[in-house]
């Protein structure tokens, strides 16, 4: 724990630390300033004082890298359910605690949650660390990043994994600030070099343009956060116990400045985008704002959702929660029609790692025609109606 | 209501293609490139600004990186903000986000009192998202990524949080960090006006020695992540173009999709 004290010898009562508090946590008192309960030891009043006054002692501890220890997944849970990027993260856990010889974790947050916490048995978890409280059974960056931090300084874990969600995405960060240590975003690789017990975080970057590879050699615990939809699910086994530990942790109401509101479900699809396993996607080359029907009939026939360029975005023919691209959505679904959409780096940015591209398009030049796994170069508005004609014909015949 | 806003230049998206990596020296090949606002700090700005216009204020706009960054707080000086400070140093170099989120967090402190502090939910050159976050963590305040709505009611902020499948309304009071979406608004233009007071006024420059900082948390010494490798990913097998009569193409389509299990 970090002190803060005021050396009244050197205090001349010039108040300059107190206008450089945000938290009103200095005041003064007989001409000498006084240190309030509020304080959040951020140091803002010691980088203020010129007469050096004020004395800010932080813990630090040099890292030693091998008294860490095993690999730790973050169980996301929304609403008591387990989210499915945790059963990616196991699969991932795993491989990485095998190759070290280690243990893998899990480390589940909520508040009753202890019956979904057995239904974990059977994925090979070495152990779980069960946190219930009442203050943690919704999200809020404070008690889970400080629930994490306190469990990470107990028990030092060498590799925690968490889903590179947006959940993942503000408690990651946060939690390595606290802990000064590394962590790498939206990891679509994870290896061990075996030497050194580096953890290796292969991640694009530059819209996909590049792939870089980092390590942390010198602190632990290594964090990363990992995309999802990119590694494989753990399979159940059914086999073996799970144990389990239960951790009560040190919250206070008061720590949390965020307060919850409500929570309101998105359209049904917006949903459909990120999930969805097929995606037809409409551009400039539709002509026309009405001509997005023809979209969404093939995507309705194929089971798939609507996706949109940026270009037909912005000029209002959809709303923006279609957009794919480096400013919109990141999608990977096993299938992408790309219809009227000349393939700008942006777009590309946003699905280039489906599976199965369909480019359709009058320009042979197109860009989308690099990364098309299928290109069609023809008038989407003579080639679509044909194409949906022959699938229903197809579907009738198939029932 | 004081709002900082922490911007950074990135390449231009259009160039994006034109960046190669160097596979003797492992770096990147990025010379001549154009930069550019990351879009979704242009976000952050035009929110500080209308916040100003309805609360009165100042917008004070920050950046960390080499000289050529000025550019941007000039174009963000531009628009409307009341002051630009560009935070440099030879010993910045190689910071990671954690070193680059110590260091702004000084440069923010050197500034002094603040109600808001806003970023764009990511940047589109490193695409993590994480420097937000550790800025809040550095300054121990709270914060709101990925908002889509902002309200300022006396005190506190209400805020609409982007999540996968919802978003939820969240209250704070203030001084907190939020890192904004793109669906907040559209950012302005600079106007002709806001381009000639632009350049009256002075963008300032703090260097090492400028912020009170612990060297060992600046710059390489200060970053736990090492790149240690960068490379251009394996380009996607090479494509075929279907060729013939429109029917016949539609039914060579279906066919591939039948064999790969789509159909």
């Amino acid at each position: 724990m970090a002190e803060i004290r005021v050396d009244l010898e050197k205090c001349n009562g010039c108040g300059e630390c107190i206008s450089s508090c945000s938290f009103s946590a200095l005041e003064m008192k007989d001409g000498k300033v006084r240190i309030l309960a509020t304080c959040t030891f951020c140091g803002a009043c010691v980088d203020a004082c010129s007469e050096e006054a004020i004395v800010l002692e932080k813990e630090e501890k040099k890292v030693d890298v091998s008294s860490y220890r095993g690999v730790w997944v973050f169980a996301e849970q929304r609403q008591g359910q387990i989210m499915p990027v945790t059963y990616e993260l196991l699969g991932e856990g795993r491989k990485l605690a095998d190759h070290l010889r280690e243990e893998l974790s899990l480390v589940l947050l909520g508040w009753k949650i202890e019956k979904k916490a057995r239904g974990l048995t059977g994925y090979r978890i070495d152990k779980l660390y069960l946190v219930e409280d009442p203050l943690l059974e919704y999200y809020y960056t404070s008690f889970y990043t400080q629930t994490l931090v306190d469990l990470v300084k107990s028990e030092n874990p060498e590799i925690i994994l968490l889903g590179a969600t947006s959940l993942g995405r503000d408690l990651a960060p946060r939690v390595a600030a606290r802990l000064k240590t590394g962590l790498t975003a939206d990891c679509t690789g994870l290896e061990i070099e075996p030497e050194e017990r580096n953890l290796l975080q292969t991640r694009p970057a530059l819209g996909g343009n590049i792939m870089a590879t980092i390590i942390s050699p010198h602190h632990r615990p290594q964090i990363a956060t990992v995309r999802p939809k990119v590694m494989k699910r753990a399979k159940p086994d059914g086999k073996g116990q799970l144990r389990v530990i239960k951790i009560k942790p040190n919250l206070t109401s008061e720590d949390e400045m965020v307060r919850i509101l409500d929570l309101i479900r998105e359209e049904k699809d917006v949903v459909d985008l990120q999930e969805a396993e097929i995606i037809v996607s409409g551009g400039r080359g539709l002509g026309k704002p009405e001509n997005f029907s023809i979209i969404r009939r093939l995507a309705h026939l194929l089971g798939g959702a609507v996706g949109a360029s940026r270009a037909v975005v912005d000029a209002g023919w959809i709303p923006s929660y279609h957009q794919v691209g480096q400013t919109g959505k990141s999608v990977q679904p096993k299938l992408y029609v790309a219809c009227g959409i000349s393939g700008a780096i942006q777009h590309q940015a946003g699905m280039r790692s489906s599976e199965i591209i369909v480019a359709i398009n009058k320009d042979p030049n197109a860009p989308i025609f690099d990364i098309a796994t299928y290109g069609i170069v023809a008038d989407l508005h003579r080639f679509l109606p044909l194409l949906i004609d022959k699938l229903e014909k197809r579907e009738k015949a198939l029932l | 209501m004081d709002i900082v806003v922490c911007i950074k230049q990135v390449p231009d998206t259009e160039e994006l293609p034109h960046i190669r990596v160097n596979p003797e020296t492992n770096t990147l090949v990025r010379e001549s490139v154009k930069g550019i606002i990351n879009p979704f700090d242009e976000n952050a700005i035009e929110e500080a600004l209308r916040l100003r216009e309805a609360k009165g204020g100042r917008v004070t706009v920050v950046s960390m990186g080499p000289p050529q960054a000025k550019e941007a707080l000039r174009k963000a000086l531009a628009m409307g903000a009341d002051q630009a400070i560009l935070i440099s140093d030879s010993s910045f170099a190689g910071s990671d986000t954690l070193a680059t989120s110590y260091t702004l967090a000084m440069g923010i402190r050197k500034i002094g009192k603040f109600d808001l502090l806003l970023l764009g939910k990511q940047a589109i050159d490193g695409d993590t998202a994480q420097v937000g976050p550790g800025l809040a963590e550095w300054l121990s305040i709270p914060q709101i990524t990925y908002a889509r709505k902002i309200e300022v009611n006396g005190n506190q902020i209400r805020a609409e949080r982007t999540l996968e499948d919802a978003f939820e309304m969240v209250e704070v009071t203030l001084p907190c960090l939020a890192t904004v979406t793109k669906e907040i608004n559209i950012p302005r233009y600079p106007s002709l006006k806001g381009l000639l007071s632009a350049k009256r006024k002075e963008v300032l420059v703090w260097g090492a020695d400028d912020l009170s900082l612990d060297r060992k948390r600046i710059g390489l010494e200060g970053s736990p992540t090492q790149v240690i490798k960068i490379f251009t990913p394996q380009p996607p097998p090479k494509g075929e173009i279907l060729t013939g009569e429109i029917p016949e193409v539609a039914d060579r389509l279906i066919e591939k999709l039948r064999e790969r299990k789509i159909l």
